[in-house]
């Protein structure tokens, strides 16, 4: 059976390996030193569509994001992977959203692609770690849910097997179609770009993020295909009070670039006689021993 | 109601002690609020056994929900019994921890509620709020600290307008403690069917294998951690050593967890594990917030890092400025050498 799956993914400013810059004096995030990168979980969500893809003939593999115009980037990095199509959810009114209002957002686009058999996204975005979006989307789509997929084994008879990390250990679960699965990090990485694909796709683009004046804008009238789609709330046809900041419950009260306080601290080198000193105290104190 | 909730996960019979440490936390909230204390639980044949494992700890009121198909844990039953239990007890505040259970079912039941969630919380404070815009003032909600951006600030959440305000904190972050005072203890058995419709069992598990934790890093009195610094999955190996000489255990921070060289349940920090040590040894950890966060408490802080200027070095103890390769078998010949 041909599957139609949905790839939720995220752009997102690559919090892993920040530097000193990271933060500006005023304490705001500097992000123009944080590169944007494609949440990595999503690409592990991404393999397993693309697997699923190639197991089942016929299906399609579509990647819905929400950002930005220049959030476009997620859906030509899963085209240049093997994905068939992509959503833009672009809005001013999208902006500001916790991930009630995301998964809101999200489970709107979904109704409107319709006839979804699985979605698939990352257990967790790297720059808000709350794996919430997942099981909101799912759960006002009125859908099963398995979080924490490390693979999905199997489809048959409109049912998914999926093997999925639990703490302490590993679970296999059966849940029938259609389903919202999150997948982890340790799940298999997901494969690099189709130099083919690449630059089939490589001026693919949403009409938001081009200027008008590009060399090459004739051929967006010769390949449709260069033309990401690109939604607006009006055209998921969603309630502008349950998207953005106005669909969030949750309100950020205060944000602080946290000093600790600084202890006194005694500096050694790595000599032979500063370690040897500082055990031997430690073990003279019985901090050690 | 308007009572405080925790949602208490099951392993078999056997309550989880995150739980239990979130009990004790909702119980000062609950005392600081003047409302009761309220527990839920959900599981197969449990009713008789985990009563004395949850009441303990200051429950004034438990729920618990004995049925079949409730253990192994699958989403839609213990969704459909807390949005069902909440839609009649109105609680303001919901606690649970934020392990996969709590991560998968936390979300489902605010989406539900269309009430605010926030994950992995490392502190829960209740105060004041002012909503700028709408010029509302709020005498005692719920403030939801958590490190946000990768670990680089620090947010507090708050839920002005909807209930429960529900939060999820990971193992280790609060400390379990019996409750002093005193508690109604009261335990009904609500009849599952009337929450749980027979739809919702629609998800089998059909293989399960849960293993006991490999380590004990959460208690361990001295913990050895190593960051990007260590450089290689060869250089943690010089860590274990350590670790071993001094009846440790070894933790990481997510760089070097995210580089492969160990595992992650060794992670320690806000979205790993939380430690308390008396010794706390940072093998070439930068100190990133989100890591600091779960090991501020440690006793004694030594920071082993080539860089004199490394955040976590503010607030060591001790800062040996080197490289790991270099100091850690130091210390573990020097130890050896003075330890008898």
């Amino acid at each position: 059976m041909s599957l139609n799956i949905v790839v939720l993914a995220k752009q997102v400013p690559d919090t892993r390996n920040v530097g000193k810059d990271a933060m500006k004096e005023d304490g705001t995030i500097n992000r123009a030193a944080l590169p944007a990168i494609f949440n990595p979980e999503d690409l592990n969500a991404l393999e397993q569509a693309l697997r699923l893809k190639e197991q089942h003939p016929g299906s399609t593999v579509g990647i819905l994001t929400m950002g930005p115009p220049r959030a476009g980037e997620i859906i030509r990095q899963g085209l240049y992977r093997g994905a068939d199509t992509g959503w833009l959810l672009t809005d001013r009114l999208f902006a500001g959203a916790d991930t009630l209002a995301t998964s809101y957002a999200l489970a709107m686009a979904i109704k409107k692609i319709g006839h979804v058999d699985i979605v698939i996204g990352g257990r967790q975005a790297i720059d808000g770690d709350t794996a919430q979006v997942g099981p909101q989307v799912a759960q006002k789509l009125g859908l099963n849910q398995v979080t924490y997929a490390e693979e999905i084994l199997k489809i048959e008879n409109g049912r998914a097997t999926i093997r999925r990390h639990i703490d302490g250990g590993v679970e296999t679960v059966e849940a029938p179609l259609p389903v919202v699965v999150t997948v982890n990090g340790s799940a298999a990485p997901c494969r690099p770009c189709n130099a083919k694909l690449v630059m089939q796709y490589k001026r693919a683009t949403c009409p938001m993020e081009r200027t008008g004046d590009e060399p090459w804008s004739a051929l967006y009238d010769q390949r449709p295909y260069l033309t990401l789609n690109q939604w607006s709330v009006a055209d998921v046809e969603a309630d502008p009070e349950q998207c953005g900041l106005s669909g969030s419950p949750t309100k950020v009260k205060s944000i602080q670039n946290i000093v600790f306080q600084a202890k006194e601290s005694r500096t050694l080198t790595g000599s032979d006689a500063d370690i040897e000193e500082l055990v031997t105290e430690l073990l003279n104190e019985k901090i050690i021993g | 109601m308007n009572n405080v909730f925790v949602y208490c996960e099951t392993e078999n019979r056997t309550v989880a002690e995150v739980s239990q440490e979130l009990l004790t936390k909702g119980r000062k909230l609950a005392d600081e609020l003047g409302v009761e204390l309220h527990a839920v639980v959900a599981g197969t044949d449990i009713r008789n056994h985990v009563e004395d494992q949850i009441l303990p700890y200051g429950v004034d009121k438990l729920f618990v929900f004995d049925g079949p198909g409730l253990f192994p844990y699958t989403s839609a039953p213990h969704t459909d019994i807390l949005v069902t239990l909440f839609r009649e007890e109105q609680p303001q505040i919901c606690l649970m921890g934020a392990t996969v259970i709590g991560r998968d079912l936390g979300p489902r039941v605010s989406s539900s509620l269309t009430s605010g969630l926030t994950a992995d919380c490392t502190q829960l404070e209740i105060g004041p709020y002012d909503d700028s815009k709408t010029g509302q003032h709020y005498d005692q909600l719920l403030y939801q600290i958590r490190p946000a951006f990768g670990g680089n600030i620090v947010a507090t959440i708050v839920n002005p307008d909807h209930r429960p305000q529900m939060a999820t904190v990971r193992s280790g972050v609060m400390q379990k403690a019996i409750y002093e005072g005193s508690a109604r203890h009261e335990t009904v058995y609500p009849d599952v069917t009337k929450y749980v419709s027979d739809e919702a069992y629609v998800v089998k598990v059909l293989d399960r294998h849960v293993e006991a934790a490999k380590h004990n890093l959460k208690g361990a009195s001295i913990v050895v951690a190593g960051g990007y610094g260590v450089g290689s999955k060869e250089g943690f190996d010089m860590l274990f050593q350590l670790a071993r000489e001094l009846h440790g255990e070894v933790g990481a921070s997510r760089a070097a967890v995210d580089a492969g060289w160990v595992d992650n349940d060794r992670q320690v920090g806000q979205t790993g594990v939380t430690v308390h040590p008396k010794v706390y040894i940072a093998c070439g950890i930068s100190g990133q917030i989100q890591h600091i966060a779960g090991m501020q408490d440690a006793g004694i802080i030594i920071s082993i890092n080539t860089d004199p200027d490394a955040p976590i070095n503010r607030i060591a103890d001790y800062v040996i400025t080197g490289s790991v390769e270099e100091v850690v078998p130091k210390l573990i010949k020097y130890y050896k050498q003075n330890s008898k």
